[in-house]
């Protein structure tokens, strides 16, 4: 019988990540690569591998760790809390999830760590993965990509590309090298800091080994990627949550004004309280999702959509109150909220926003909407 | 859990199924259930159809009225996972539950953490075979949600207590056989060490209760008064009319709020049961796209509650939960709250009425407006969160 609370692997696999990311990649850390002008840090996610994290969704035979869905929603949820930057959603959740259930090639280079992906499937301001437009035109035996994507996550610094484009037949997913004649990549300067890129493709040539899945059937093959992807960063979310929390309410226990710590006001302290309820709420929804990602993974949609709606709502929330809470020295590039707020903004919109995932939500439960 | 447990659950699973699908009278399951089936039991009652008595009598001789209390005080003996199958099971053959009592939900709890064997074994068995209905006497007209200043006083008599004040919001007082209530019994303590946790017949001399109307309509609360009423201090040998230690009854009354705590924020575990706003918009016709979006939201919260209930369920399973328990009643309160506002609102004038086209949906409405009151408000609630679990200092 499962059950909504950690199981000792799990639990172990949280305070390994936790002080492992505590030491190596506090939120310095990310201020240091911001600095230096780098979307991650190399180093650490060199790291990651080693650990077995880049292969926690992929099989022993490609020299995985199979972990499962719930223990990569652990990993993530630990990043956020430290807002740890590395290819490891784009890479060891998102493709490594829909190759392996594609039966694509690509598996052993992920968990070895000689290859990252990035999703390119956004075309304008809002994740609508059914409305792709960008053109997979018949050329010979194969196809010819042309169009532009956004907001690809880790999108200057993959190595490969997965990418959605219509083809005669409908919607078909592509996995491709990153520096294939024809691909231009141009970061996007977000206010996270983090890697993301607008893609051209400009008359770029695919082959038939080069498709995942089926032709034409690129949103089923990209749905299982997706729907972990989704998970994990409802995941992350809820760490950044904590993380932000807790040094909010680390700061109102110090904090005097008044001649007593601000903790000591009601108006707060229930402000706090109601946030803490909040975040426990969604903390429910991403075990779920872990928990049914991993028991009955094609019957996941409301369990996923579920987490992503909450996770993204709850992270307003906590880094709204976080800045407004500490006051203004909140304000200010020195200190770490900023950092969070601006993560979470980039994260709600990320694999679609609030009203996408609500709207999954209620056509699940039999409400149209 | 071994796969030899897994077992044995499944095995206990069908053997009760067929226990209920044999025994359970066909007037009492496969329909909706109202307030008007719920068996309440006690010397007053009067039971509102043959099946109704067969089938507490059928499940009480079983100890399925408590399945999860000792066999030698009435209950099951049943284990949290066999209980919960139970119940399951009573959900899934749509079946109505036997017995709903204040003596199961709340003196019974209270009595098996702090009662003596002779208390257990005198007041339990009449609580599960719904003899005895119980009250609950705690809040005061100056003791709301400060309720340690509870001011009805017990002098001590030598052989018995002196009993005189006043409660308020005593649920049912007016149908109820007993009630525990708590009393001061030293006016020179603190005001947490001088409260007593005391058992009275309602039969006793000089209780006197009054119903109150509420803006709902109804009378579910009532006043009662104590007017010199004499309580023994003993009811036989063992059995004293004091549960815990004298002036401890605030660890039991404690005790018994956090357990209130999870019963109230679960809402009856009907928070994604009932009517949805979708059905409520459809049935009128109304397409309002700003009560759908609000409904979206609320969909979405309401599922991730219920997770969170199912999730604490597990973590009292193992360990407990303590004061975090405030959380389920605070945000479990509030969205129900904010589901019958948007019922209300779906439903438009035809919701107005107080027996209309959407039943008794105003009523309902007015009600859910007690939630976030009783057991504690929100506020204490949020009190409790911020001194007791998130540790904010006081000054």
């Amino acid at each position: 019988m499962t059950t909504l609370t950690p199981t000792e692997d799990e639990t172990m696999l949280r305070d390994a990540a936790r002080g492992f990311l505590d030491d190596a990649a506090p939120v310095s850390n990310l201020r240091a690569n911001r600095d230096a002008g780098r979307p991650y840090d190399p180093a650490l996610w060199d790291e990651m591998v080693k650990m077995g994290w880049a292969g926690v969704l992929i099989g022993e035979d490609d020299g995985g760790s199979d972990m499962g869905f719930a223990a990569a929603n652990t990993l993530a949820e630990e990043m956020g809390r430290t807002l740890a930057a590395s290819p490891f959603l784009s890479t060891a959740v998102i493709a490594a999830t829909t190759l392996r259930r594609a039966g694509a090639p690509g598996l052993a280079e992920i968990a070895s760590g000689a290859a990252t992906y990035a999703l390119a499937i956004d075309e304008g301001p809002k994740f609508a993965p059914a409305a792709t437009r960008m053109a997979a035109r018949a050329d010979g035996n194969g196809f010819s990509l042309s169009g532009t994507k956004t907001f690809v996550g880790e999108g200057t610094s993959a190595t490969r590309l997965l990418v959605l484009a219509q083809s005669e037949a409908g919607p078909t997913l592509f996995s491709i090298d990153a520096e294939r004649a024809g691909i231009s990549r141009e970061k996007l300067d977000l206010v996270d800091s983090r890697d993301h890129a607008r893609i051209t493709f400009d008359d770029v040539v695919a082959t038939g080994e080069d498709v995942v899945g089926e032709v034409g059937q690129g949103l089923a093959a990209l749905a299982p990627g997706l729907r972990a992807g989704q998970a994990a960063l409802a995941a992350e979310l809820t760490g950044l949550s904590a993380g932000a929390f807790a040094m909010t309410a680390g700061y109102l226990k110090e904090r005097k004004q008044f001649g007593r710590h601000i903790g000591s006001f009601q108006a707060l302290q229930h402000r706090a309280a109601h946030l803490w309820s909040e975040i426990e709420v969604t903390a429910s929804t991403i075990v779920n999702a872990g928990r049914v990602l991993d028991a009955t993974p094609d019957e996941a949609d409301l369990a996923v959509s579920l987490a992503k709606a909450r996770a993204t709502e709850t992270a307003n929330l906590a880094v709204r109150e976080g800045v407004q809470m500490h006051g203004g020295i909140g304000m200010t590039d020195d200190f770490d909220m900023g950092f969070y707020m601006k993560r979470a903004r980039v994260a709600a919109e990320w694999l679609g926003d609030y009203g996408y995932h609500a709207a999954v939500v209620a056509r699940a439960r039999g409400d149209a909407a | 859990m071994t796969a030899t447990d897994d077992a044995r659950l499944d095995a206990f699973r069908d053997e009760i199924a067929g226990w209920i699908d044999a025994n359970a009278p066909s007037s009492l399951r496969d329909r909706p259930f109202s307030e008007d089936d719920i068996c309440w039991g006690g010397k007053r009652w009067t039971f509102k159809s043959e099946d109704q008595k067969t089938w507490l009598d059928a499940c009480a001789a079983r100890g399925l009225t408590a399945p999860t209390w000792p066999v030698e005080y009435g209950g099951a003996g049943f284990s949290r996972a066999q209980d919960k199958i139970f119940r399951e099971t009573l959900d899934r053959l749509r079946v109505k539950k036997p017995l709903d009592s204040f003596g199961l939900w709340m003196l019974g709890p209270a009595l098996l953490a702090f009662g003596t064997e002779e208390q257990k074994r005198h007041f339990l068995p009449q609580i599960t075979r719904g003899e005895i209905r119980w009250c609950q006497g705690y809040s005061e007209p100056g003791a709301g949600s400060d309720l340690a200043s509870v001011q009805t006083h017990a002098e001590d008599k030598g052989d018995h207590w002196l009993v005189n004040g006043q409660k308020i919001w005593t649920s049912y007082a007016d149908q109820a056989d007993w009630i525990f209530a708590l009393i001061r019994t030293d006016r020179e303590a603190p005001k947490h060490r001088g409260i007593s946790f005391m058992l009275i017949d309602m039969e006793s001399e000089g209780v006197t209760t009054r119903p109150i109307r509420l803006i709902s309509g109804k009378s579910p609360f009532c006043e009662t008064f104590f007017d010199n009423v004499r309580v023994p201090k003993s009811y036989g040998e063992g059995i004293s009319s004091i549960v815990g230690e004298e002036n401890r009854g605030w660890d039991v009354a404690k005790h018994l709020l956090t357990h209130e705590r999870e019963m109230i924020g679960g809402g009856g575990s009907g928070l994604t049961g009932g009517r949805s706003v979708a059905s409520v918009l459809a049935d009128d016709g109304v397409d309002d796209p700003v009560i759908r979006a609000r409904a979206m939201k609320l969909g979405v919260d309401e599922l991730a509650m219920n997770l969170t209930l199912e999730r604490y369920k597990d973590m009292a399973k193992q360990g407990g939960v303590g004061n975090a328990s405030a959380m389920l009643k605070y945000y479990g309160t509030e969205l129900n709250k904010a589901r019958f506002e948007l019922l209300m609102a779906a439903g438009g004038s035809d919701a107005l009425a107080w027996d209309g086209v959407h039943g008794t949906l105003a009523p309902e409405w007015l009600r859910t407006k007690a939630n976030s009151i009783e057991g504690g408000t929100s506020e204490v609630m949020l009190d409790i969160l911020a001194k007791r679990v998130l540790e904010l200092p006081s000054e």
